[in-house]
Parts: C-alpha cells; sequence; structure tokens
C-alpha cells in the first residue's frame, strides 16, 4: 500500500494518521513536507499514528528522526503513537526506541504534551 | 559430491523502483527456500536496504550503473550477493547509529538492519571496482 497520511487537530495538538510504507520513494519525502508545512502553520505539537504503518525502511527511521529534530528546534515536541511489532522491533534495533515518546493510547499521547 | 547451489540473478538499473523490485524478488526466493514468513520479510528488508545503499551510495542514482543482486540456494542457508558500480566502501566505516553520538544522525542504520536481520554481512571489493555486499541466511534447524 501507498503512503497516505491525513491530519487533525486536538486541541493545539496535530495527529497525523498514516497508512501504508515509509520508504525512500514512498512515504519519505511525503512525511517530511507534511511536518514542515504543520511547523510553518504554528503546530508544534504533532503526534503521528504510526498503527497503518506496515513497513518502514531506514530512510523512514531517519525522516522520524529527521522530524523529531526540526520539531524540537522550533520548540515543539513530536510523540509516536501505536506502533506495529514490526515498527517497534526496527525502533528497538536502532536504539531510536530510547529516543522518543512512545504512547499505545491516542488519549495519553494528546496529554503528554508540556503546557 | 555436494551440487551446485541453485542460482538466481538480477540486473537492473539504478531506479528507485529496483529497490522494491529486489525487494520482492528477495521475498519470494525466501519463501522457494523454505524460510517462513518472519524471516521471508527479514530477509526482503535486508535486500531492500543493500540494494537502496547501492542505489543511493554506490551508483549514485545514475541509471546508466547497474545493481546485480544474486541469490544463491544453499543446502545451509541462502546467500544474497549486492554488486554495485561505485567507488567501494568498507563495513568499518560506516558509524553505529546506536552510539550515542549518531543516534539523532542520518547514517548506518541500513547496515545496522542488515546485521540484525542476516547471520552473516560483509563487504568485499568487486572485480570490477565497486562495492560487492554479501548477506547469509542460515536454515534453523
Amino acid at each position: 500500500m501507498s503512503f497516505r497520511a491525513t491530519s487533525r487537530d486536538i486541541g493545539d495538538v496535530t495527529v497525523i494518521d498514516m497508512e501504508g510504507r515509509i520508504t525512500l520513494g514512498e512515504g519519505s519525502a511525503l512525511l517530511r513536507d507534511l511536518i514542515k508545512e504543520k511547523l510553518s502553520k504554528g503546530r508544534k505539537k504533532i503526534v503521528m499514528n504510526l498503527a497503518g504503518i506496515n513497513y518502514i525502511d531506514s530512510t523512514g527511521l531517519g525522516e522520524l528522526v529527521s522530524g523529531y529534530r526540526l520539531v524540537k528546534s522550533e520548540g515543539g515536541e513530536l510523540k509516536l503513537l501505536n506502533l506495529t511489532k514490526k515498527v517497534t522491533d526496527l525502533l528497538q534495533i536502532t536504539k531510536l526506541y530510547t529516543v522518543f515518546d512512545i504512547h499505545s493510547q491516542e488519549s495519553q499521547a494528546v496529554g503528554s504534551f508540556s503546557h | 559430491m555436494p551440487s551446485k547451489p541453485q542460482r538466481i540473478e538480477l540486473t537492473m538499473e539504478t531506479l528507485i523502483e529496483s529497490i522494491a523490485l529486489a525487494e520482492e524478488v528477495g521475498v519470494r526466493v525466501a519463501a522457494v527456500a523454505g524460510f517462513g514468513e518472519d524471516d521471508q520479510y527479514k530477509i526482503g528488508l535486508a535486500v531492500h536496504e543493500g540494494v537502496m545503499n547501492a542505489f543511493q551510495y554506490g551508483n549514485k542514482q545514475r541509471r546508466e550503473r547497474k545493481i546485480h543482486v544474486v541469490f544463491e540456494l544453499h543446502v545451509e542457508k541462502l546467500v544474497i550477493h549486492v554488486v554495485d558500480q561505485g567507488a567501494g566502501f568498507r563495513l568499518e566505516d560506516i558509524p553505529d547509529p546506536r552510539d550515542d553520538e549518531n543516534v539523532l544522525g542520518d547514517s548506518g542504520r541500513g547496515v545496522l538492519l542488515m546485521k540484525a536481520f542476516m547471520d552473516e554481512v560483509d563487504v568485499l571489493s568487486s572485480s570490477a571496482g565497486g562495492a560487492e555486499l554479501v548477506m547469509a541466511k542460515r536454515h534453523k534447524h
């Protein structure tokens, strides 16, 4: 399945719902542009809902990291939600599991941002 | 006398589409070789990462350069070669992205994933001067 993303706002938090693959050539560039677009609109509290992501490669992991760094550099926070087992395994192998704030419930993720 | 391993060879242009194509072939070959679904995914991802490296770093996205992928079905393991036409590289020069100073960096995750999912990973200099990535996954008995 190709990468698709939609977003919705819950107060000052933006949830980006994604599905498909995040790889070089499929999704990585779109994800990068989407985060930049949200930041340009002043949306700095971002939750990336990965429930629909069935495949991610090292480029996709790199885009998650780039997004995290970019949002942080603008004084915001980026969090991850609903990781599948495969994505969890990849984050653990690459030690990125210790970097991101990861949640399994949306209400928890949305409520966890600094005020 | 042991029989020669069955070989499947791909020669692809350096196109972004070649990455997913090689991965799909890798998954199918892994299935034919008798690996279960979880190992098929891991082998597919390792091929994906290897061909992606050949596309981006070896062949510098130059379409006229070729990426060769060879699958060898040995009795005890599946061996995969990914050969590019670039300048070659050494595995030891790739930073470990798990080190604190690299964890938010851009490099090394592809090689790390290949090492995590395959039993053997090495990089040789190909006879034509580029890199020859060699990976192997052993059958569990």
